[in-house]
């Protein structure tokens, strides 16, 4: 694309993500009005008082008995000044709480896509090489297992062959309890204890890195522009390398952004499994508590990742591609 | 008919699926025969290994018996993924055929709705709806459908839209057919194949979120599912893996067999894309 257009692009987008945002937002005032009682007596309730003069305390101090519109709009100022409302469980401003567990679950969501795209990517170009040998059967198969198994399940069982059968890491935790380490020592050790969730979320989404970069690849190997390379000379592996794989990125990065929001959901599941402590950890014992502030607050903030990553792969491809159009 | 199984049974792994969906349908219809009596009853003294005090896959940490619970387990699955599906497909098909088959602005606001639930972390609005509305099998269904159904109104918009100007639809426009009847009865049957095809998908991915859902406690307290099995299970691996490992297969080989028969669907119902798919590999 002409980087004269990209100012436009970025522009047309940065809007579409307010306008999704803003949805979100509306999404949210209106589940917490569904939720069973009425918020000020679940407020109430959670601080473990509940007689009616403080019921009706409660709804003035929170705009509760003003019109419909009227507490959307506070609702809407209130999430865009970080105002996510308050857990009345912790005792503590929901956004300080997810703040806290933010970079935890943002490594554990890095090391697995990092890690399910470049295994992903290198399977499934294998694979297309070597096309209907036992060899692309063989990463079929594994794509296919792992399509079909349930995220957790995959955890545990994890858990069962390298911790408590092989005893070689961690199972849960973030580091190791009471060590008093520093340094390398210190990464080193965040590092094992990463490892085992890290694999299990990117086990699923190595298999879909997997199969698509098959698929495309495949499909980009049968173009003119290939046959032109190979019939010029040039080398097998440049070929594969430099006009195959390198098209064949651009739906993987598609791809990349749109399962973004799995991947984080994902992590809702691997956190709970091994006792991480990120966002996901946070939501689960929310869950538990019935702290829909909290889980309102995680979905939010999830939901505006999602967005902001949509956007980075969005500019991505159109930096990548010359031939991406911008209108739209 | 016969030319569809023909085409179908070419597919080898999609007969195995087809045979073991059929095995743990018969156990899901046959659970009360085999396994007589409430899954939730003490059947014997906690943690049996497997193949002990005559439990074929161990007992749990109040002596239940598991191979019991898989198999009543077995019909809330089937029955989340299926009438989910139904749900989803529901939405999916009006929403697709709506935004295809009118196009214009209706198109483009049905489009944005889309993209907007395609956008959202599905899992965590499927949990959010779960615990707001109290979990029980019919929160369930609900949030899982109102997470599936995007990909289904998509592909009937693209169905929609390339045979909406065809001729067998114009010269049913001309006969003055309203656009009601047009719709469910020349377009919509000819836009069956994907549907079913994405369907069976479908029916795989509803099956493992409501184990996920289960299995983070958010299942219906009175149910037997395999989610919650494995998350009873989940705290005890270190006594007693059965309880854990079991049920897991149960639901992996029942999701690999839905996926299975759907790429045998694929080959049968899209005969000319499975031959366009056997040339260019």
């Amino acid at each position: 694309m002409e980087l004269s257009r990209l100012p436009g692009f970025l522009l047309r987008r940065g809007v579409k993500a307010v306008i999704v945002i803003l949805a979100i937002v509306v999404c949210n005032f209106f589940l917490i009005h569904a939720a069973p009682g009425d918020p000020a007596s679940v407020i109430a309730g959670q601080s473990g008082a509940a007689d009616e003069r403080f019921l009706q305390q409660l709804r003035t101090q929170f705009g509760l008995d003003e019109p419909l519109y009227v507490q959307l709009w506070i609702y809407i100022k209130g999430v865009l000044t970080l105002d996510l409302g308050f857990s009345h469980r912790q005792q503590m401003p929901v956004w300080t709480l997810i703040a806290e567990r933010l970079p935890a679950t943002l490594l554990l969501t890095g090391a697995a896509f990092a890690f399910a795209v470049t295994a992903g990517v290198t399977l499934g170009t294998l694979a297309a090489r070597r096309v209907g040998t036992w060899w692309d059967s063989v990463i079929t198969v594994i794509a296919l297992t792992f399509y079909a198994t349930p995220l957790f399940w995959v955890g545990l069982m994890l858990v069962l062959f390298f911790s408590v059968w092989l005893e070689w890491l961690p199972s849960f935790g973030m580091a190791t309890v009471g060590a008093d380490i520093e340094g390398f020592a210190a990464v080193l050790d965040v590092g094992k204890h990463l490892l085992l969730p890290a694999l299990t979320l990117g086990l699923f989404y190595l298999a879909v890195y997997a199969r698509l970069t098959r698929a495309t690849m495949l499909e980009v190997a049968d173009q003119d522009f290939v046959k032109t390379a190979r019939a010029k000379g040039v080398p097998e592996n440049q070929v594969v390398r430099r006009h195959i794989l390198r098209n064949a990125l651009l739906p993987v990065i598609t791809f990349a952004g749109i399962q973004a929001g799995q991947l984080i959901g994902g992590s809702i599941l691997v956190e709970t499994v091994f006792a991480w402590p990120g966002i996901g950890r946070l939501a689960f014992d929310a869950l538990l508590a019935r702290d829909y502030a909290v889980l309102l607050g995680v979905f939010f903030c999830t939901s505006v990742m999602v967005v902001g990553f949509n956007l980075v792969t969005d500019l991505l491809y159109a930096v990548v591609d010359p031939r991406v159009e911008v209108e739209g | 008919m016969s030319d569809f199984w023909r085409r179908f049974s070419r597919n080898r792994g999609a007969v195995v699926g087809l045979v073991i969906l059929l095995l743990v349908f018969a156990i899901a219809i046959f659970a009360d025969v085999l396994f007589p009596g409430s899954p939730w009853d003490m059947a014997t003294a906690p943690f049996a290994p497997p193949g002990e005090d005559g439990m074929l896959l161990g007992s749990d940490s109040l002596g239940r018996n598991v191979a019991a619970g898989i198999a009543h387990g077995a019909r809330i699955s089937l029955m989340v993924g299926a009438v989910s599906t139904v749900a989803a497909l529901s939405i999916g098909v009006t929403l697709g055929a709506i935004a295809g088959y009118l196009g214009g602005w209706m198109d483009d606001a049905v489009m944005r709705f889309t993209e907007f639930f395609q956008t959202i972390p599905s899992f965590i609005f499927a949990i959010l709806l779960v615990a707001i509305f109290t979990p029980t099998i019919h929160s369930v269904v609900f949030a899982i459908a109102v997470v599936s159904w995007p990909p289904v109104a998509r592909v009937v918009r693209a169905e929609f839209l390339s045979l909406r100007s065809r001729e067998f639809v114009q010269a049913a426009e001309v006969l003055g057919k309203s656009r009601l009847a047009i719709v469910v009865t020349d377009i919509l049957p000819n836009a069956m194949s994907p549907i079913v095809v994405l369907s069976s998908l479908m029916v795989a991915s509803a099956i493992l979120l409501e184990s996920a859902l289960s299995f983070l406690g958010l299942g219906d307290p009175n149910l037997m599912t395999w989610g919650f099995l494995i998350g009873s299970g989940r705290s005890v691996i270190r006594i007693a893996w059965w309880m854990s490992v079991f049920p897991g297969l149960a639901i992996f080989v029942t999701v690999l067999a839905l996926n299975l028969v759907g790429e045998g669907l694929s080959d049968a119902l899209n005969p000319r894309l499975a031959r366009r798919r056997g040339t260019a590999a």
